[in-house]
């Protein structure tokens, strides 16, 4: 992996370990919590739009996936949380399989429209089938890793960020190796990349397994954090928060994901005092984004420094 | 001379602001989590109204014992995380004495751990019966909604008066509903009746004469809706159009004239159970919640040109719960708590007349309802 | 028999809407093969600003339905000019499908803005007892909203095959290329299928709203099943969604009366996915031809 993106993981980390010492607001430590759980989220869905040139407007799916089971496994059959996660995490692949095999063969607005769909049908079989249907359920054990809970505010961002960094390395990893070249070289026009041999199909199916375990991970932290879980928290306008923080952060560097995490997960406490006017701000920033800032926050930063560098 | 003359005036504010009553004492502050926005936006703006009203009015009658009280609101969206993130704001940030709300029985749920934790008394506003039970596991919650199951009970309580044997019942899938309709089945037998059909629909279907058709072919002799939102109005306007022949109860949630409006002369004859904030000027006017009610309604609509409703009620009643407490236990988060639990008897609310106690955190029965029906466009008390 | 029918007739109401939002889907789809997913709200725009100019500025009503269509031509020329065209030559999917998703979450914004979240209705366009079929009841507003969509129906087929207009825009669903060699302004063709899809929509919207209610965030839920019925009729094929739309609707009307209401809106979804995944030509089309279009 390059200097670049080196450099810029031993930053993170670092911003990482000083933020909750410098910053003593535990509210912002809780933000940062979500933030990250969204990053996580934001990532997979990152890799899987901008490399390999699928589309998910059903991540949301895999996201309550990963919450449910690993909160019913936990919860009602005493597993113990290391466990259900790991469990919970094969779930979603399972399900990801599933969908994969047919979905992958369809191209552009049918994936889409594929995807919203097994979105849409898990949401119903949350409110339909899940713990205490629309209504939720909660007492979720917390987070619990070889004997320790993570019961204070401190432990949980440190837990979800460090998840972050170890996702990132594996990620950028990931697209720097030979599977990664061939992911974008199939991005770029799968013709090609077919006459060079590399099976199609299975790197689309991969990659979109990859998708929803990062997906799911977040969605167990999620459960095991806020120990509360009802199928509203699942729904297609999650699916859209996630692409826009896609969008938002820039469809073609992974760092995107976790900047536009960040932006999703914070404009909301910008806009506390907007009430009427956050469905309307939602939908102008991202069309706004998409006709004049498409390639993404973090692409844009770095043309920007680049064009300066050789000034 | 000039500068000395506006020196003079200063000092004279500054002595005046500094003797004025709502400015010598700490204000007092608790903090409001509602569901401005989002799909339960219909309960926490009448709550937000209802509680900007009420503070204003309580300081400029000069506060509690003096100090002001400061209630900070924050939107939840609708969403349990968000309100998770509200509830911990107030309590680590703004570090209030007491929090009222949430809107909804999911959102409550999400925050107790949380308010349970930081020993802050929480007063939601939500139905939800798990809310306040097991009492024993909610020693810092309380709420101010009238159970979903006294609803329930005051309405087979009036079908068992009225020999109704069988009843079909048709629920929306939402939380609202779903809790109507687990209350609706368990409660049943108890009254010896039973539920020929069990129907649901969802919040944004446009109609349902193939549930209520599937109602009256089952055998009922009553239809009952759960729902809040439009799908009350359309189950009322398909049973109408449909000709049942058999009567349709709602849920508590009907109580509004603006469903009377958009279901036009369907609504004619629609039975519910109704708290009495909807129905207090048909109320005799020694009953003990008359006048404040009137005052509120009046002051309300005065105010937002528009009725608070049910849902508004509650705001005030745990507002006014908190301001009680405070008034009489003083800022102490645990004082509050014990004086609500103990010290509100035969209180006199929007919802009803509340009776705490260590077994009970909400306080109300089905006799804090009156069974209403709808005749020419207005509400009728049932004998 | 009459449980059967009474079943039969909600089907085809809540089908008519259906069917409506598919057509504008196939419309839109065949002139830029993007599938508009703010076709739903294009019904809310027609309900609420009805509602807006009949009882709110209580105009009268032929006034009320041509200003409400005027509204929604407008904001699909907005739509079109300020967000589809610029980015259409970019050639990019993804982009084109999440340009429409914001565009719909944009309009939602600006519907709840000015209405609030509040359902919205006015009285039936003629009031009077319902019809009694065979012991099944059907109310003359639903009468009113089969009766428009087959109208409707029936005036876009004569518009595509025996208008010059019409014709052009079909020529330019069958190959851009040769439609631009023959001298046919493509850009305004796509321009005019937005615009007709969006008073399609609009017209659903005012046809259904007496009977249903009308609040801000119906949309997506539409949009959903509208492109259902699009895809079981293959996509691109107007009749197709007709019976699509009415197909679904039925289905729906069904598993609600025969098996259980609760699972009603999964069957949409389920039925889309199996046809996706097995006939995505739908249930008319050929599967050749599905292979020949461009995406």
């Amino acid at each position: 992996m390059g200097k670049g993106n080196i450099l810029s993981l031993l930053i993170l980390t670092l911003v990482i370990i000083i933020f909750p010492i410098v910053i003593k607001d535990t509210y912002l430590h809780t933000i940062g919590i979500f933030a990250g759980i969204n990053a996580l989220v934001a990532i997979g869905l990152t890799i899987l739009m901008g490399y390999a040139g699928q589309i998910s407007l059903g991540q949301a799916a895999f996201y309550g996936i990963g919450a449910y089971i690993s909160a019913i496994l936990s919860l009602h059959f005493g597993l113990p949380v290391i466990l259900s996660i790991f469990l919970a995490l094969l779930v979603s692949s399972t399900a990801a399989i599933i969908l994969a095999i047919p979905a992958l063969r369809l191209k552009g607005h049918y994936l889409a429209v594929a995807t919203l769909g097994f979105g849409e049908i898990i949401h119903i079989i949350l409110h339909e089938w899940g713990p205490g249907g629309p209504s939720g359920f909660g007492d979720i054990p917390k987070m619990n890793l070889f004997g320790y809970t993570f019961t204070s505010t401190n432990d949980y961002f440190y837990l979800v960020w460090m998840c972050v960094v170890v996702i990132m390395i594996f990620s950028l990893n990931l697209i720097n190796s030979m599977t990664g070249k061939a992911l974008q070289a199939m991005h770029g026009s799968e013709i090609a990349t077919q006459t060079a041999g590399i099976n199609l199909t299975k790197l689309k199916i991969k990659v979109f397994i990859l998708s929803s375990i990062y997906a799911s991970l977040a969605g167990a932290m999620y459960a095991h954090y806020v120990t509360f879980l009802s199928p509203s928290s699942f729904s297609l306008f999650h699916s859209v928060l996630f692409l826009m923080m896609v969008v938002i952060g820039g469809i073609s560097n992974i760092w995107g994901g976790i900047v536009g995490a960040l932006i999703i997960t914070i404009l909301p406490e910008v806009l506390r005092g907007f009430k009427e006017f956050d469905i309307l701000l939602y939908g102008l920033i991202l069309t706004l984004f998409l006709l004049f800032m498409r390639k993404g926050l973090v692409p844009m930063t770095i043309d920007t420094y680049k064009r300066w560098i050789h000034r | 001379m000039k500068f000395f003359g506006k020196l003079l005036l200063i000092i004279l504010a500054f002595i005046i602001l500094w003797t004025s009553p709502s400015y010598c004492k700490e204000p007092y502050k608790i903090g409001a989590i509602f569901s401005v926005t989002g799909a339960a936006s219909f309960l926490g703006e009448p709550e937000k109204n209802t509680v900007l009203m009420l503070v204003e009015q309580i300081n400029k009658a000069g506060g509690i014992n003096g100090h002001p009280l400061e209630v900070i609101i924050e939107d939840s969206k609708s969403d349990e995380t968000q309100a998770v993130l509200a509830a911990k704001k107030l309590i680590e940030k703004d570090k209030v004495l007491a929090i009222i709300g949430p809107s909804t029985t999911g959102e409550s749920m999400a925050v107790i751990p949380i308010t349970t934790s930081a020993q802050t008394p929480l007063i939601s506003v939500a139905a939800g019966a798990s809310i306040t039970q097991p009492v024993k596991e909610r020693y810092w919650v309380f709420k101010t909604a009238q159970y979903d199951t006294s609803a329930v009970e005051a309405i087979y309580t009036y079908m068992k008066k009225t020999g109704i044997k069988k009843v079909g019942i048709i629920t929306i899938t939402t939380s609202f509903g779903d809790a109507g309709r687990k209350a609706l089945l368990e409660l049943a037998p108890k009254f010896g009746i039973s539920v020929v059909a069990d129907e649901r629909y969802g919040p944004k279907d446009t109609d349902m004469t193939t549930q209520l058709v599937k109602i009256k072919s089952a055998g009922a002799q009553a239809v009952i809706n759960w729902s809040v939102g439009p799908g009350q109005v359309i189950v009322t306007k398909n049973w109408h159009a449909l000709k049942m022949g058999i009567p349709l109860f709602q849920s508590h949630g009907w109580g509004s004239k603006k469903n009377i409006e958009l279901a036009g002369k369907a609504a004619e004859g629609v039975i519910a159970p109704l708290g009495r904030l909807v129905i207090w000027d048909k109320l005799p006017d020694k009953h003990p919640q008359k006048a404040l009610l009137k005052k509120y309604v009046t002051d309300y609509e005065a105010r937002y040109k528009s009725e608070p409703g049910t849902f508004g009620g509650h705001a005030y009643d745990a507002l006014m719960i908190v301001v009680d407490a405070l008034k009489n236990a003083g800022p102490d988060k645990k004082k509050i708590r014990d004086y609500i639990e103990n010290k509100i008897k035969n209180w006199p609310g929007t919802g009803g007349i509340f009776n705490m106690s260590p077994n009970d955190h909400c306080g109300l029965d089905m006799t804090a309802f009156e069974m209403v029906i709808v005749k020419n466009g207005d509400w009728e008390i049932l004998k | 028999m009459s449980l059967l029918l009474q079943f039969l007739f909600s089907g085809l109401t809540t089908g008519s809407v259906y069917a409506l939002v598919g057509i504008g889907f196939n419309i839109v789809y065949n002139s830029t093969s993007i599938l508009n997913l703010a076709q739903g709200e294009f019904v809310v725009i027609g309900g609420l600003m009805m509602w807006f100019f009949f009882v709110g500025m209580k105009l009268p009503f032929a006034t009320s339905v041509a200003l409400t269509l005027t509204v929604a031509a407008t904001v699909a020329l907005l739509m079109e000019r300020l967000t589809i065209k610029p980015l259409l030559k970019k050639g990019d999917l993804l982009l084109m499908i999440m340009v429409t998703i914001a565009v719909s979450i944009l309009i939602r914004g600006l519907l709840m803005f000015k209405f609030g979240k509040d359902p919205y209705t006015y009285p039936p366009f003629t009031e009077g007892e319902p019809l009694v079929i065979y012991g099944a009841v059907i109310t003359q507003q639903t009468l009113w909203v089969i009766g428009i969509t087959a109208l409707s129906i029936v005036i876009l087929y004569l518009f595509f095959n025996k208008t010059m207009l019409g014709r052009a825009m079909k020529a330019c669903s069958l190959d851009i290329k040769a439609a631009r060699l023959m001298g046919i302004n493509v850009s305004n063709m796509v321009m005019l299928s937005f615009i007709i899809s969006g008073l399609i929509g609009a017209i659903g919207g005012i046809a259904i709203t007496p009977i249903s209610l009308m609040e801000y965030d119906k949309g997506a839920m539409l949009s959903v099943k509208g492109f259902c019925a699009a895809i079981m009729g293959g996509l691109g094929r107007g009749r197709g969604a007709v019976v699509g739309g009415f197909t679904l609707g039925i289905l729906e009307s069904f598993t609600a009366g025969y098996i259980h209401s609760g699972f009603k809106d999964a069957v949409a979804l389920l039925i889309m996915l199996f046809i996706l995944f097995f006939r995505p030509a739908g249930i008319f089309g050929k599967t050749e031809t599905l292979r020949l279009r461009k995406f």
